[in-house]
């Protein structure tokens, strides 16, 4: 929060001819350098227009829009987009032109000398996971829908600018192929740190690609503008509530990792401990399930009081078998997955070499969905307090 | 078999006049085809985006060409005097249409958010026109400008009428004396060499429709 506003918009409408009430009314907004700045909103919302607003496809009719604490408002707004990329639904390649002449585009533009335009629109194929020798001369017309977009991202990467503005880029690519671009895009922005503006309607897109979100209701007010957990754990308002649907709270368990979790002791013994060792560690602990340890301390197998007493000691085919281990880094939301599935209801945290450091329970999701929320409100709370 | 004979024989024996007379009619379809295909690509530019003045040009193109010819090339004397000049004022309103029809649907065609993209990019206007819209139009383009070349081959042997050059000299000169020896075969060359002509041209133009389409666009 502390990173100057890469972008600023200060008060800027649009009011279209011969309409009362403005598509746009009075939006300030700030974007932060390096961020993904999620637009999202239900359809007619106008998070297209104030995207677009940006590189003054449409010319705002109030308010001033600054990049750096440069007012671009009134320059040309042809020298403005070029610093500035654009990628759209339909993507628009041109069709005429060969995959580096499109890649090109700016840079030619720009008026860079020939061999620098060649080897950046190599540098940017390969970016796109394209190999240039065999997509350099194609036509838009040999790609896939996936190919032809990665061409449109590499494409608006171009002269290198600062800032992107995305406006639903995956929105008309199959959900496999769109969720794949998804990944690479965030493992791209890790590398690039570009500010990006991201306009989509499908509120998951906006929880995945977001540092942060802003719903926007009618007329592009701004109805939540944080983090997409703090979103997901405290919404505003009935509005929020209702945009970002049901489960939202199972949603909020991908924002946090099994190693912020306190784990409690666990009932276990060394496979080379007798049974009856295995029933009073049990009966000390109030669990219903022990887990089986070997040497190294990896989880072998999941006991009841009933397995162990049957137990003839070496713990072959007795209980159930551990199937699945996560490791600190694993989502909260992937250790409900799993112990969905699993007969004890648990799933085990193991470090890199497999040794067990801790049982997740239902009880250690509940508690930190109720931290999240705490956090939240009280986040909320001051903000109120200091207004 | 003796038609035949006979009209090869008389090809041979003017052959000279024949050859003048297809290059003749070449040059006044030449000159009225690239006068027209600049004026209409031109207009077609201008009118595309305007609904109004899109719809007056192309029904004003379309009145031209409902125009009997014979009349139209008449109509011209009194400004240019006879010869080609009023032929090749007739012959480019014939032509205006295909080639400004073909240019305003063109530009129509090409997608919206290939134009948005070049925008969103900072291409000016005048760039996305002559490096993205047009490109993207021209072979929709080159389609107009050859089937105004065929109509424009046909209809200029009416340019003999009105004292021009040209092929049509054949088809009049025998028609003045049908049944006279060598009558038929006049006429007979008159139509197959502007036939001939006609698909020389248009196998041309072909050529260089494919020569100047992006193979990106080619089918």
């Amino acid at each position: 929060m502390s990173s100057e506003a890469k972008i600023r918009l200060d008060r800027v409408e649009k009011k279209y001819h011969g309409t009362s009430v403005p598509a746009v009314e009075e939006l300030s907004l700030d974007v932060h350098e390096g961020e993904i700045l999620v637009l999202v909103g239900p359809s007619g919302c106008g998070k297209s227009t104030t995207l677009r607003l940006i590189n003054r496809m449409i010319e705002p009719t109030g308010g001033k829009i600054y990049l750096d604490d440069e007012d671009v408002t009134t320059v040309d707004p042809d020298k403005l987009r070029r610093r500035i990329g654009y990628v759209i639904q339909q993507i628009g390649l041109f069709p005429h032109q060969t995959i580096a002449q499109n890649i090109a585009t700016v840079p030619r533009m720009l008026k860079w000398d020939k061999a620098r335009i060649a080897a950046r629109a190599d540098e940017l194929l390969h970016l796109a996971g394209l190999d240039p020798e065999i997509y350099r001369d194609r036509y838009p017309k040999e790609l896939s829908g996936g190919q032809a977009q990665r061409v449109g991202v590499a494409r608006a990467l171009g002269a290198d600018p600062e800032i992107m503005l995305m406006d639903e880029p995956f929105g008309a690519i199959d959900p496999i192929t769109r969720e794949r671009l998804q990944n690479e895009f965030l493992r791209l922005q890790a590398e690039l740190k570009k500010t990006i503006v991201f306009v989509t309607h499908d509120i998951d897109e906006a929880i995945k690609m977001g540092d942060r979100i802003a719903i926007l209701g009618e007329r592009s007010v701004i109805r939540q503008l944080d983090t997409p957990e703090r979103i997901l754990a405290f919404p505003v308002d009935q509005f929020v509530d209702d945009f970002i649907g049901a489960g939202s709270t199972i949603k909020g368990l991908n924002f946090e990792q099994l190693s912020g979790l306190r784990l409690g002791g666990y009932p276990t013994i060394r496979s080379d401990q007798s049974p009856q060792a295995g029933l009073e560690a049990l009966n000390e602990s109030n669990k219903t399930w022990l887990l089986v340890v070997d040497e190294q301390n990896r989880p072998m197998r999941w006991m009841r009081e009933g397995d162990l007493q049957q137990s003839t000691g070496s713990y072959q085919d007795e209980g159930s078998e551990v199937r699945i281990r996560l490791n600190a880094e694993d989502t909260l939301f992937d250790s409900l997955e799993q112990m969905l599935q699993s007969e004890s209801g648990s799933c085990c945290v193991v470090d890199r070499h497999g040794a067990l450091t801790g049982v997740v329970e239902m009880a250690h999701l509940r508690r930190a969905i109720r931290r999240a929320q705490v956090e939240a409100r009280r986040h909320y709370e001051d903000l109120e307090d200091n207004a | 078999m003796d038609g035949f004979s006979s009209w090869f024989a008389y090809v041979g024996d003017h052959w000279s006049d024949v050859l003048t007379g297809t290059l003749e009619h070449a040059r006044i379809v030449a000159i009225v085809v690239v006068t027209a295909t600049v004026f209409s690509v031109i207009l077609g530019i201008l009118v595309e985006r305007h609904p109004a003045a899109r719809a007056a040009s192309l029904s004003i193109a379309g009145i031209f060409l409902t125009i009997p010819s014979l009349a139209m090339f008449a109509l011209f004397i009194p400004l240019v005097g006879i010869g080609n000049p009023p032929a090749e004022i007739a012959l480019f309103l014939y032509a205006i249409l295909p080639i400004l029809r073909n240019t305003v649907t063109g530009l129509d065609s090409v997608s919206p958010a290939v134009v948005e993209s070049a925008k969103g990019m900072g291409m000016g206007n005048t760039q996305q026109l002559l490096q993205i819209r047009l490109p993207l139009a021209w072979p929709i383009i080159m389609a107009g400008i050859r089937i105004s070349t065929l109509i424009t081959v046909g209809i200029a042997a009416i340019a003999v009428l009105v004292g021009g050059d040209g092929l049509g000299g054949f088809i009049q000169g025998g028609l003045t004396r049908l049944g006279l020896p060598n009558s038929y075969e006049s006429v007979w060359v008159g139509t197959i060499f502007t036939v001939a002509l006609g698909l020389v041209l248009d196998i041309l133009l072909s050529l260089a429709q494919r020569l100047t389409t992006s193979r990106g666009l080619r089918i």
